[in-house]
């Protein structure tokens, strides 16, 4: 329609000295540069689309994982209602200690597919980074954090190997990590060998998820970040001229009062536990690489479209590269955090629906298959959804069966609702002229 | 937008003698766009251009200069050798023949990188924008600013705003209301419009734009001709390659016509016809 349009604005007194039909190949193709972006006034179905309500609106704009955040609250509500256990301490608890293997893969997964990249390979990691801390920790009698050590190294090491070939060679991630899938799956049953089975006697390494900092500590945790949250909300609004949206303290608010209300509920069990804080720094460091560094922000340039971004300079093959050591990193602290909670490396170890969990989750935080966008929220959001989700049915005695029904349903549901408000609120967005904050999300 | 931001200018000479030497040339010369600066100086000069692909005599021989304040328009038929000769001025292809002057100094181009430093500056009809990004973050593409504390840095998104406003307000341009919204959601003339910014942001000695108005309507084509006069006003070189003999017309003062990698004719805009300029591009003279 937009390509009509403009051949025939072009074709209007203009003397055309090329052939006919290279006027209309260069219409056609800048008007698919162009689609999606009709001018403010100009749409027809303005009307319909304006309809969307400022406040969803608001909370699609205000950080892609802001839906996610909120289903979650609607998850926890609808299984306390039902089971009238789910918010109590010892499950809270509970439920946080086991999406730690899920959060950091999820989050690796958020790296790489920003990049319009993916790996398939990080189950295989963490199966196979147990496997490494187990031998090194029971068999070789290393102490323990130089086995944490070794076993973070090797997945630094898969993920370069993988990453290489990528990034350097130019082979599709897709095809890479399936290799690297099988490949450190074999891996992980080499090491294993024929009893499959390696238990991890070390109160270190069971302490990682096995421990709980001190309330106070807690509570000074979960205040500083809250307060963080919320003078985060106050500068920008400053910055913004002190225009105030809905949403422009609401939903901070929102999250600032859950961070105080999940450490309450945790501190009235054992406290918070410590792997969740060590997930919680690992978010916040991903989060500052990616907002706040040239690195980070060449990320979303690479993933949008990696053609203008080499062309400005960017090292895309060499960022590429990073991303993928990162992962394969980060599956390694999956891998850690699994072995933790097990007591133990098995063949089953990251195996399972671990990995599509972890790519489910990433894409249920509103994080973008096709790169370019998404936060590291996400990861955090969309895991503990699908873990809510598992551990609420179980909470109902829901059968395997069901579980898997109710999961499939929701990661469908989710991400649907997710792109139907983002496709309007963009189009509604672009009508209205309303000025997003400050700096990206 | 004057020196407002100079990036790590010649430091990389690329063990390239002559490229290093021209750059120094250059730096020693009068930045774009400085005020009072004599009118109708030559920025470039091409020479005796040629490049053929295999059996493809793509350019045989080109001459052409672009001078301060000054918009030369570049025309042809298909295959003429526009794009070939914008490919070669801006690096992104080797000559096979022929030299390259700026400011009378001889320099060689060997790559995108290399033709940036010069301060020779493309806009690729596809405008090259991260279109995931705001206006801000593609203004600042690869060259980002930080700040920071000690040994901690950020991006400073708060800095890139304001450079980013003033560019665009020294460019006379209002209409971008919000900087942070992605490129993708702006018009095509907006669009077009954060490339110029782009391109003129820093070190910029002569700008080539390739069919800047193609992709556009009536009312954006003529937003991004007044850029043009604009930037020809505060004293940029622009070369212009385009379809449009009207536009051309509007907007250029020398026009140069391609034909069959030869220059067919250069005719001074006030001198000459449309149909004139279309007959050498026919090449019934």
């Amino acid at each position: 329609m937009r390509s009509e349009e403009n051949i025939g604005q072009r074709g209007v007194g203009d003397v055309k000295v090329a052939a006919a039909r290279e006027v209309r190949d260069g219409g056609e193709r800048s008007a698919q540069l162009q689609e999606g972006q009709r001018q403010p006034g100009t749409s027809r179905a303005g009307g319909r689309q304006g309809r969307v309500p400022s406040w969803l609106s608001a909370i699609v704009e205000q950080g892609t994982a802001m839906p996610a955040v909120i289903s979650l609250v609607v998850i926890a509500v609808f299984f306390e209602i039902e089971s009238r256990y789910f918010l109590t301490g010892s499950n809270l608890s509970n439920l946080v200690v086991q999406t730690t293997t899920l959060v950091p893969i999820a989050l690796g997964e958020v790296g790489v597919l920003l990049l319009a990249e993916i790996d398939l390979s990080l189950g295989s990691i963490v199966g196979a980074t147990s496997a490494i801390l187990g031998v090194m920790v029971s068999e070789v009698g290393l102490p323990w954090w130089l086995g944490m050590i070794i076993a973070l190294a090797c997945g630094a090491a898969m993920g370069a190997f993988q990453g290489a070939w990528i990034a350097f060679i130019r082979i599709p991630s897709f095809v890479v990590t399936i290799g690297g899938w099988l490949g450190f799956l074999g891996l992980q049953l080499f090491i294993l060998g024929p009893q499959g089975t390696l238990s991890i006697f070390n109160p270190q390494v069971a302490a990682l998820t096995g421990s709980y900092i001190p309330g106070g500590a807690g509570w000074i945790v979960g205040g500083a970040l809250a307060a963080a949250v919320i003078a985060r909300a106050l500068l920008r609004l400053r910055a913004a001229g002190g225009r105030r949206r809905f949403g422009s303290l609401a939903l901070p608010a929102l999250a600032a009062v859950l961070m105080v209300g999940v450490v309450a509920i945790l501190n009235s069990y054992k406290g918070v536990p410590t792997a969740f804080v060590v997930v919680m720094g690992l978010l916040l460091a991903g989060w500052w690489i990616l907002q706040h560094t040239r690195p980070g922000r060449n990320v979303f340039a690479i993933g949008g479209n990696p053609e203008p971004a080499r062309r400005a300079g960017i090292g895309v093959r060499r960022i590429r590269f990073t991303a993928f050591v990162i992962a394969g990193t980060l599956g390694a602290v999956g891998g850690l955090m699994a072995a933790s909670y097990n007591s133990s490396a098995g063949t089953l170890t990251g195996g399972g629906t671990l990995l599509l969990e972890a790519i489910g989750a990433a894409v249920i935080g509103g994080t973008s298959l096709f790169g370019g966008q998404g936060t590291v929220w996400a990861a955090l959001s969309g895991a503990l959804i699908m873990s809510a989700i598992s551990n609420g049915l179980d909470l109902m005695n829901a059968s395997s069966p069901v579980k898997y029904m109710v999961q499939g349903a929701v990661v469908l549901l989710a991400v649907t609702v997710d792109t139907l408000l983002r496709r309007r609120a963009g189009r509604s967005r672009r009508l209205g002229g309303i000025t997003m904050s400050v700096g990206a999300q | 937008m004057r020196g407002l931001w100079t990036p790590g200018g010649a430091k990389g000479s690329d063990a390239n003698p002559v490229a290093s030497a021209a750059v120094t040339a250059v730096e020693g010369g009068a930045p774009m766009l400085a005020p009072g600066l004599s009118r109708g100086q030559e920025v470039l000069r091409v020479s005796g251009v040629r490049k053929s692909f295999g059996q493809v005599q793509a350019l045989d021989g080109v001459d052409l200069s672009v001078n301060d304040s000054e918009v030369v328009a570049l025309v042809g038929d298909n295959g003429a050798g526009k794009s070939t000769f914008v490919k070669i001025v801006s690096g992104v292809i080797p000559m096979d023949e022929g030299e390259l002057y700026m400011h009378g100094a001889r320099i060689v181009v060997h790559s995108p990188n290399d033709a940036a430093r010069l301060g020779i500056r493309t806009i690729h009809q596809d405008l090259g924008l991260a279109d995931n990004l705001g206006t801000v973050e593609n203004l600042f593409l690869g060259r980002e600013l930080y700040r920071g504390v000690g040994p901690v840095r950020w991006v400073d998104f708060g800095a890139m705003g304001e450079r980013t406003r003033a560019v665009l307000s020294d460019l006379g341009i209002g209409n971008i209301s919000d900087v942070n919204l992605p490129v993708s959601q702006l018009s095509g003339g907006q669009r077009q419009t954060v490339a110029v910014a782009r391109a003129t942001l820093d070190n910029c000695n002569i700008l080539l734009l390739d069919e800047p108005t193609a992709s556009l309507g009536l009312r954006e084509a003529r937003h991004v001709l007044d850029l043009i006069l604009r930037l020809k006003q505060q004293g940029a070189g622009l070369l212009l390659i385009s379809h449009n003999i009207r536009q051309v017309f509007e907007v250029a003062d020398r026009i140069v016509v391609l034909r069959l990698g030869r220059v067919a004719g250069v005719f001074d805009r006030s001198e000459t016809t449309p149909e004139t300029v279309v007959k050498a591009i026919m090449g019934r003279q």
